[in-house]
């Protein structure tokens, strides 16, 4: 089989899924951890925003590359709704989920919703386009950009730290069920660690969260200024 | 006890179908849910209407033949049951019970709640068995199994093939189906020449079928009869991978 | 015009028959198998064996079942396990013994060279299944396990948790789903034989039933194999699946095959007794309960107490009792009749008092519950399920139930029935299991027949009978085709035209009743006459009364159900006439006035060492009854004792 056929295919289609969303995961993991240098101070995340924009080209090619690894999961997405929503024809006038969880039957709407939120955010700190709180052209005292006192000044408007933690809940959602789900996925799924496995993901779900939502709280509540 | 049924009515594959309410008196506690639409065919018999057609043969839950989907799951609200082995006891006097066929593209309708299951066929006929003709084998003995092997064998090999995994499913997927009999023959050492060709052809028959895609929803292992884990699924998908990535080595 | 009956029991000591029949038997060269053309009725153990093993050779092969799928014919029920003589326990067991055994629970009423065959097969059985991939229980060194069964002495039942017919089944399913992906097999599921179609007296096709479209269409072939498995459900309540049925069999009886013993039925001791008037069916509790499970009743009549308040001192173990080197593992048909002894004598338990305990808090106590659980847990569950009792903690409840057929259409050695062309094979024949069958022999001697003897013996008749030249085939535009379509068709309408009152099921239900009380366990020749004055009258109220709804072009179980019915309504009377005839008691067939003064069956072999094969004789006449006298050279014929 070759491999556009295997993609293509229910199982394949669920792999190309799991594996665009470890490296989803992976830059989400990267992103907070980087942001989370807020909390060490402006030096700090200021001088690692300042490292990201010397990448130069190299940016762009990583700019790049994620847009194309999160095409390739939406498109592994509508593969498996396509087939899916092909196989039952006739739907039932009853049918109850039994084991299923809300996170899992949301997947479809969480996702949409993540992609709209990551428009949002990419809108609001990346390019500046969108600006409730008036945060941007900070400047620091050597000409770069200040993001440590964007994010502060842009978390301390109460609406766009609203959308903020909701665009988290919505990614502790889709996580909680996606990574658990990728373990089966990628067959790492046994016997012995099942129960472990369903786990990993709610957990997982929560700690980025939890990562994420500390900087805006923080930001309100004072703590960083 | 006195029960409702809406009961899913359709002529054959091409008509429109609907549901249609019954009442049925008199139903004891120990009668199964079978005999209880026995009971009302009987009834609709004698009146000179048609009665209700529903897939049974050995009403001991091994056979795979019974199916419904009985107030939105499959096989009924008990757990580990096949309808065939569901007794009235789990109802109620007064209770409203709906009952629809499987549903999907791959089981079309035959008649009410029959299905065409034909496509589990197709989907073993790529592969899911060993290639060894009648009086090739060695002594039996000639192969030690470790016990864990083979009971881990046993639990997908328990699969009735009932497809109450498709029915249940909200992707409509037989991954559950599918993956019991790919864990079944992957579990002995017997299986393991053919077991990338076998994944590999199982699902793209299974995908040709119709049959739709996995989310890990595990509907399919809270209702399996046999109590088949989803586990079988994740080392399917593993199976598959490597066979389509490696070829058949 | 009696039957000429000649058993081909091939020359030489018993040992070697088989061996030599095998070399003297005729070969079809590779090349010319694909010129011909095999239907196979039935798709079990037996049918799904020999549809494959016949396609692997490179005939062509129809396979034809009435169920949605090949796998799901009623071998699948089958639970305890399969016998064979492997020794792998190093208990004493071998080919003899097992050859033994099977003819002595057999009763001494089936044939040496058949018995003996199946005896030495069954090993490749087993090697052939392990190789298929079925997953028998093991022991942790990783080789096979074996457990006891009821009439030996020695373990020798290989096992697949509580569903090895199960795993059988799916075996053969599995190798016949690889024929029909390679194209020698086609597969005709939801499809039902209504009738044989014989050219210059060879079998040469049949006439089906499309059970989805409710088209009549015509099959010819070169040879014709009956696996449709036994005639249980002659008495409506049985452990037989709701579909099985006798009118393949009926149906070739009618053109000529001979039916041998109808009367011998097997009702196993361990059943889930009837708990109402609505039942449809019932199941079956495994034999190989019985290595753990101690049955028993209370020593006093009527004794209401719950099972766990009646002290040690006051329980009747009485297989044990009676029979104290078998004990509770003696066979199914000597365990039956205890059981039905104690209840009409009153000690039977439960509401109806029908039913005896079978009690597993000795293993329990003895092994632990887990140990119990891992060697019967899927049973317990299903009796859970239907009881709503907990048998870890109170006693299953169990009765003797219809379970298997012994008898079936006559065979010769090479499995041939007495229509030249038509073969039977599995339970739909009666060759190997006398008057009694005994546990793990079924799944035996269905594989044996459809793996390791029809591939052989068919060929044999095709290279000796065969027409290998296309053009001088029989076709199903031969005259014959006409002709026998025409009666199936006229038999249909004629059911559909009735329009009476009463459901096929009120009919079903109403002959089995006569045929429990008459022609089950305990049979009378008062009963027996009885019986055969009630069948006529209700099968002539049968065709005048049945209520058929919906039409019979398209799919109508109903209308299933009254065809079969109706072969069954037939059929009944022949059973009787078969154990009316049979004054002796042996094995399933119990006649009250034969016993001894113990209550124990008592065989007359000076007058009845014979299989009674019955030939039809046409409309409203009685059947004739021709004999096979069963030669006994290599066991002597005592009376069974399992005390």
């Amino acid at each position: 089989m070759s491999l556009g056929n295997t993609l293509k295919s229910s199982i394949g289609a669920k792999v190309l899924m799991a594996v665009t969303g470890i490296l989803l995961i992976l830059f989400v993991i990267g992103h907070m951890l980087g942001n989370l240098q807020v909390f060490l101070g402006p030096e700090k995340l200021n001088s690692y925003a300042q490292t990201l924009q010397d990448l130069g080209p190299l940016l762009w090619v990583i700019r790049i590359g994620l847009l194309a690894i999160l095409l390739l999961h939406i498109y592994a997405a509508i593969t498996v709704v396509k087939m899916s929503k092909a196989a039952r024809p006739v739907d039932y006038q009853q049918r109850k989920d039994l084991a299923t969880s809300f996170a899992a039957r949301t997947m479809l709407v969480s996702g949409l919703l993540l992609v709209v939120f990551i428009v949002f955010h990419i809108l609001h700190f990346t390019v500046g386009a969108i600006d409730l709180a008036g945060s941007t052209g900070f400047e620091t005292e050597d000409g770069h950009k200040d993001v440590y006192s964007m994010v502060v000044v842009g978390f301390q408007h109460m609406p766009t730290t609203a959308i903020y933690i909701l665009g988290m809940l919505i990614l502790c959602l889709h996580l909680s069920h996606g990574v658990s789900s990728l373990m089966q996925t990628l067959g790492f799924r046994n016997a012995s660690n099942a129960s472990t496995i369903d786990k990993v993901g709610p957990a997982f779900g929560v700690f980025i969260f939890v990562g994420n939502v500390s900087m805006p709280l923080a930001a309100i509540t004072g703590i960083i200024s | 006890m006195k029960i409702t049924l809406h009961v899913w009515r359709q002529k054959d594959a091409n008509s429109q179908g609907g549901m249609k309410p019954y009442e049925v008196d008199g139903v004891s506690k120990d009668m199964s849910f079978l005999e209880m639409l026995d009971m009302l065919n009987e009834q609709l018999i004698v009146q000179g209407k048609e009665p209700i057609a529903f897939d049974h043969d050995c009403r001991e839950g091994i056979c795979g033949t019974c199916s419904l989907m009985i107030n939105g799951v499959a096989h009924g609200p008990d757990g580990s049951t096949t309808t065939c082995q569901l007794h009235m006891r789990s109802f109620k006097d007064g209770d409203a019970i709906h009952i629809e066929p499987w549903r999907s593209r791959a089981f079309p309708v035959v008649r009410d709640l029959v299905v065409d299951r034909s496509s589990f066929d197709r989907i073993i006929q790529a592969g899911g068995y060993i290639s060894i003709n009648a009086g090739n084998a060695q002594d039996a003995n000639n192969l030690p199994i470790a016990k864990h092997s083979s009971d881990l064998s046993m639990d997908a090999a328990a699969c009735i093939g009932c497809g109450a995994c498709v029915a249940s499913c909200p992707n409509g997927s037989a991954m559950l189906f599918v993956a019991a009999k790919i864990g079944h023959l992957a579990h002995v050492p017997q299986g393991q020449p053919e077991r990338a060709k076998r994944a590999r052809n199982m699902v793209a028959q299974m995908d040709a079928e119709g049959f739709g895609a996995c989310s890990n929803h595990y509907e399919c292992e809270a209702v399996c009869p046999k109590d088949i884990p989803v586990n079988f699924i994740s080392e399917m998908n593993k199976d598959f991978m490597k066979a389509s990535l490696c070829g058949d080595s | 015009m009696a039957f000429q009956l000649d058993s081909k029991i091939p020359e030489g000591p018993l040992k070697d028959k088989w061996t030599e029949h095998l070399f003297n038997m005729k070969l079809v060269n590779p090349a010319n198998k694909r010129k011909f053309r095999i239907i196979v009725i039935g798709s079990g153990l037996a049918g799904g064996a020999a549809a494959a093993s016949l396609g692997e050779l490179g005939y062509n092969v129809d396979c034809f079942c009435f169920q949605d799928s090949s796998r799901r014919a009623h071998s699948i029920a089958a639970q305890g396990g399969i016998n064979a003589a492997k020794n792998y326990p190093n208990d004493g067991d071998s080919v003899r013994r097992l050859f033994y055994d099977t003819i002595k629970g057999g009763d001494y009423r089936s044939r040496e060279a058949n018995v003996y065959r199946l005896a030495e097969v069954a090993n490749s059985i087993i090697d052939q299944c392990v190789a298929q991939g079925v997953p028998f229980a093991r022991e942790y060194g990783g080789l096979l396990d074996n457990r006891s069964f009821g009439g030996a002495q020695v373990s020798r039942t290989f096992y697949a948790r509580g569903q090895t017919g199960q795993q059988l089944l799916i075996g053969a399913y599995q190798s016949l789903q690889r024929q029909v992906a390679k194209g020698s097999v086609d597969m005709h599921v939801r499809t039902e034989m209504l009738d044989l179609v014989k050219v210059d007296g060879h079998a040469k096709g049949i006439i089906v039933r499309d059970l989805v479209s409710g088209e009549i269409r015509r099959h010819a072939a070169d040879a014709v194999l009956i696996c449709s498995g036994g005639y249980g459900n002659v008495f409506y309540l049985s452990t037989n699946a709701m579909g099985s049925n006798v009118t393949a069999a009926m149906r070739a009886f009618k053109r000529g095959a001979g039916f041998a013993n109808p009367c011998f039925t097997q009702i196993h001791p361990t059943c889930i007794p009837v708990s109402s008037e609505h039942q449809s069916k019932l199941t079956l509790m495994s034999e190989s309960l019985r290595n753990d499970g101690r049955v028993w009743v209370p020593k006093k009549a009527g004794d209401d107490r719950a099972p766990r308040d009646i002290p040690e001192g006051e329980r009747d173990y009485y297989l044990e009792r009676r029979y104290p080197s078998f004990g509770n593992l003696v066979p199914r048909d000597v365990a039956s009749r205890a059981a039905k002894e104690r209840c009409d004598a009153g000690f039977g338990v439960g509401s109806t008092k029908l039913a005896v305990y079978l009690d597993f808090s000795d293993a329990i106590n003895r092994l632990g519950e887990d140990v119990i659980r891992a060697r019967y847990g899927n049973l317990f569950q299903m009796y859970e399920k239907i009881t709503a009792e907990n048998p870890y903690k109170t006693p299953m409840r169990i009765y003797p139930a219809v379970h298997y057929t012994m008898g079936g259409l006559w065979v010769d050695y090479n499995l041939q029935t007495t229509v030249p062309g038509l073969f039977a094979l599995g339970e739909a024949n009666f060759s190997d299991h006398g008057a009694n069958r005994l546990g793990a022999s079924a799944l035996m001697q269905g594989l044996a027949d459809g793996y390791f003897v029809a591939p052989y013996t068919v060929g044999n008749y095709l290279a000796e009978h065969g027409c290998m030249n296309a053009d001088e085939k029989v076709t199903t535009d031969h005259a014959a085709f006409d002709e026998v379509e025409k009666e199936v068709r006229d038999r249909l309408d004629r059911l559909m035209a009735i329009q009476g009152e009463r459901s096929v099921d009120s009919f079903h239900k109403e002959l089995g009743l006569i045929m429990w009380d008459n022609c089950g366990m305990g049979r009378t020749k008062e009963g027996l006459q009885k019986a055969l004055k009630e069948i006529p009258k209700l099968r002539e109220e049968f065709w005048k009364n049945v209520r058929i709804p919906g039409d019979a072009t398209s799919f109508n179980p109903e209308l299933e159900k009254a065809a079969r019915v109706a072969d069954f309504l037939e059929f009944g009377e022949i059973m009787c006439h078969d154990a009316l005839d049979r004054e002796e008691s042996c094995g399933g067939h119990f006649r009250e006035e034969h016993q001894t003064a113990e209550g124990e069956a008592m065989r007359h072999d000076d007058e009845f060492a014979y299989a009674a094969v019955w030939e039809y004789m046409g409309e409203g006449k009685a059947p004739e009854m021709s004999k096979e006298i069963l030669e006994f050279e290599n066991v002597k014929l005592t009376t069974r004792s399992y005390k």
